[in-house]
């Protein structure tokens, strides 16, 4: 028997690989049939300015992998079918790395996902980008505040718009917990602490945080600085910040960061669940708020996508077993600093076709098609709030949406890649782990140039 | 188990490709390096008889062909060397001496940096710190399991014990002891080995890999731990290649076993004692893998190479990244030239 198997298995491979031919074969044929036949129907009547571009392929590289990647996949597909535009997504963990990587070798993507306008800003001013074409920018300005579009300019040239978002300034909490406790969501930063004093007089500490997240470990505590330099100072100040024009050790940097400090790093205050404040340099921002829904810790901020890290089974919603609030102004009068971040769509090619995704994925339509499908979040104006299921993408889509609201980007993402993730970020591990923000201030500050 | 043929087609297509080309490139390099001798051969040997048969002297060994001939089996190695080796070599020097994207040139600058900058100043005296205490640790501890399991009972299988972790990767072994090393607060169940140890002898649990220098030390025990295993084995080659004749002599003179170590075992085994430490020097000057899985360089325990990584591909600064390689580059050519030199020695010996 030992001996008739071999044959079988030869057999078997033979038939494996006369299939792969024969579907490869069968797959081209009916993709393409099937866009022609579609294309005029009434479904793809809002396809029709992009279409003419029928078996054509544009590649696209981004850092979204996973389930995340498929939800893209299907963003789309109905383009895909009306346009015959083949569009090849590849998802890397080591985007920001290999981006560069690919870019300077010639084999670079035709449209990328770059989530921080510092490395955009680096590609445009090498001239490795394309200008966004003249209906893109059409499109972007339609949809986009200019808040938004201003991180995509360089030097006065547009070049992509923005596709995800995110609010980064949530702070997650158990409404059980706080209708259990008699605890109300503050709205002012004197109730924020008022609030952190009463949970640190019961048996468990009010804040817990995390910062480990492998080789970007730091940047959840560059966000906790971003969001207090938006409170503790002006949105003009931020900007001067994040651009150079005042050293980073400026001292109004440094009352930000100590403003963090009287959270961060008060024994009083952290480090909920895990031990005291050093322990927060070695907790996984995945970890981090967990124990929030095991009772041992009250407060965690963190970014609306926190929500996909919750434990399975942990119900986001405002009446569930966690959800968030706006992580609160200092000074009202001031507006409502929102601290948040997103993806740029950014072309290394300009073929026509690239340049037809390019502009619908800035479209409203596109924005509610993955809408949708759900877990997302755009800055998109069009974003039709019936679409967002998910009561924290709503809860996002409202505060990005809100006149009153203040937005600015996501500071570590807008220096350059060696202050925004490598000193700042080790910097900020660095004072976690007990040095004084004067030092750690003066290190990065002479690390930039 | 969902496996759609039509959706995998193109990548199984590439794989069929891939092994199409590779066939016919290592069955094309395997048949010229047949062909090609064979043809001179037959060449030599139709000239040997035609001068035979002319009553002709026999032809010299022709020079010029013979280079050829060497050429011929030269040429794939050089040019990939060169592709592979010399070029990129060249190609890094020239961009430590240009600004972070490549684009001007800034003499020394990136060198003068290297040596200012406090956090790199750091990562030079980290890495100084393990490539002197990875190897000489290393092959002690080698060398000492080596002499003392040598012709014990059960020598196969305590040195497989101490060989077993070379077999595991460096990323997989800082994984292992980040475990040993892991922390949890003091009110929690301990997870972490060496915590555990010390919360049952009534300490606190500590955050072993936060407190600088002692982390550095502690993540150079996880390359000792990978790197003693091989010591040992090529030094216990090397005493079980004593000459039995000077080892019974020595006996007959009536040596104690530290005589015996000191003036027999150590003197005949230096040869393959220096091969050791040379490769573990070089291997822990290129350590990289163990940084970056167990700290990521955080909380001051970077070395060159992973600083140089981070540098040059995720802070976008090539010029400055491209100064640590050539430094690195500096710091292994001793130990290489050492290495040479030993080796030339021998032969003139032996």
């Amino acid at each position: 028997m030992a001996v008739s198997a071999r044959p079988r298995q030869a057999l078997a491979i033979v038939g494996a690989i006369g299939l792969a031919l024969s579907a490869t074969a069968c797959g081209t044929g009916s993709s393409s049939n099937g866009g022609s036949s579609n294309a005029d129907s009434a479904e793809c009547a809002p396809y029709e300015k992009y279409q003419g571009h029928d078996g054509k392929t544009v590649n696209i590289y981004s850092s979204i992998r996973d389930i995340e990647a498929d939800r893209l996949a299907e963003s789309w597909k109905q383009f895909e079918e009306c346009t015959g535009i083949k569009i090849n997504h590849e998802g890397s963990g080591e985007f920001e790395a290999q981006l560069p990587v690919r870019v300077d070798g010639g084999n670079a993507p035709d449209l990328a996902f770059i989530p921080q306008p510092g490395l955009l800003a680096r590609f445009a001013e090498r001239n490795q980008l394309k200008p966004a074409s003249d209906e893109t920018k059409a499109m972007a300005e339609q949809n986009y505040s200019p808040d938004w579009l201003k991180y995509s300019t360089i030097n006065g040239t547009f070049y992509g718009a923005p596709l995800g978002s995110n609010v980064k300034s949530f702070v997650w909490y158990s409404p059980k917990m706080f209708q259990e406790k008699g605890w109300t969501v503050p709205t002012t930063w004197d109730d924020l602490i008022k609030l952190s004093d009463t949970i640190a007089g019961t048996d468990i500490k009010p804040w817990c945080a995390g910062i480990e997240s492998g080789e970007a470990t730091g940047w959840p505590a560059t966000d906790w600085i971003e969001d207090l330099m938006l409170r503790t100072q002006t949105p003009e100040v931020y900007d001067q910040w994040t651009t150079h024009e005042i050293p980073f050790n400026d001292p109004r940097v440094a009352e930000a960061v100590d403003r963090a400090g009287t959270i961060l790093k008060n024994d009083k205050y952290v480090n909920g669940g895990f031990g005291g404040v050093r322990s927060i340099a070695t907790t996984s921002f995945q970890e981090a708020g967990v124990p929030i829904t095991q009772g041992k810790c009250a407060l965690h901020r963190q970014a609306s996508f926190y929500a996909n890290q919750w434990p399975e089974g942990t119900r986001v919603a405002e009446d569930g077993d966690v959800f968030a609030f706006y992580f609160p102004a200092i000074d009202p009068a001031k507006g409502k600093p929102v601290l948040g971040g997103g993806e740029f769509v950014t072309a290394f090619t300009d073929r026509p076709e690239v340049q037809a995704v390019q502009t619908y994925l800035a479209s409203g339509e596109y924005a509610n098609s993955r809408a949708k499908i759900g877990d997302w979040v755009s800055a998109n104006n069009k974003v039709d709030l019936a679409n967002v299921a998910n009561p924290i993408d709503k809860l996002s889509v409202e505060i990005l949406q809100d006149e009153s609201s203040v937005f600015r980007f996501d500071g570590s993402d807008l220096m350059p890649a060696a202050v925004g993730a490598g000193t700042f970020w080790k910097g900020m591990v660095d004072w976690i782990n007990g040095r004084d923000t004067a030092t750690v201030l003066q290190g990065i500050e002479s690390s930039w140039k | 188990m969902n496996f759609d043929f039509a959706e995998q087609s193109p990548k199984l297509m590439m794989l069929l490709w891939g092994l199409v080309a590779f066939a016919v490139v290592v069955g094309g390099l395997l048949v010229l390096l047949d062909a090609v001798p064979s043809y001179f051969a037959r060449r030599r040997e139709a000239q040997f008889a035609a001068a035979t048969a002319s009553g002709a002297p026999l032809p010299g060994r022709s020079k010029p062909r013979e280079g050829m001939f060497a050429t011929f089996f030269l040429l794939p190695t050089v040019l990939l060397l060169m592709i592979g080796l010399v070029v990129p070599a060249i190609r890094t020097t020239l961009l430590s001496f240009m600004d972070g994207g490549s684009q001007n040139w800034v003499g020394l600058d990136n060198y003068r940096w290297m040596f200012a900058e406090d956090s790199i100043v750091r990562v030079l005296v980290n890495t100084l710190v393990w490539v002197t205490l990875v190897p000489l640790v290393a092959t002690s501890i080698g060398l000492i399991y080596a002499v003392l399991v040598d012709k014990a009972r059960l020598e196969v299988v305590a040195k497989s014990l101490i060989f077993m972790p070379m077999a595991i990767s460096f990323v997989g072994a800082s994984i292992i002891w980040k475990f040993v090393y892991a922390y949890r607060g003091e009110d929690q169940e301990q997870i972490g080995l060496l915590n555990q140890i010390v919360v049952s002898l009534g300490g606190e649990p500590r955050q072993w890999l936060l407190d600088s220098p002692l982390n550095t030390l502690l993540l150079i025990v996880i390359m000792v731990w990978i790197q003693a295993g091989f010591a040992m084995v090529v030094l216990s080659a090397a005493i079980k290649a004593i000459p039995a004749d000077i080892v019974e002599a020595a006996r007959l003179d009536g040596v104690t076993p530290w005589q015996m170590f000191w003036q027999i075992t150590l003197p005949s085994i230096r040869p393959a004692l220096i091969v050791v430490v040379v490769t573990i020097s070089i291997a822990t000057l290129k350590v990289f893998d163990i940084v970056r899985t167990s700290t990521n360089g955080n909380y001051d325990t970077s070395v060159i190479a992973n600083e140089m990584y981070n540098q040059a591909f995720r802070y976008g600064q090539n010029g400055q990244g491209s100064a640590l390689a050539v430094f690195l580059f500096i710091l292994v050519i001793p130990i290489v030239i050492f290495q040479i030199r030993n080796l030339r020695q021998q032969r003139r010996e032996g």
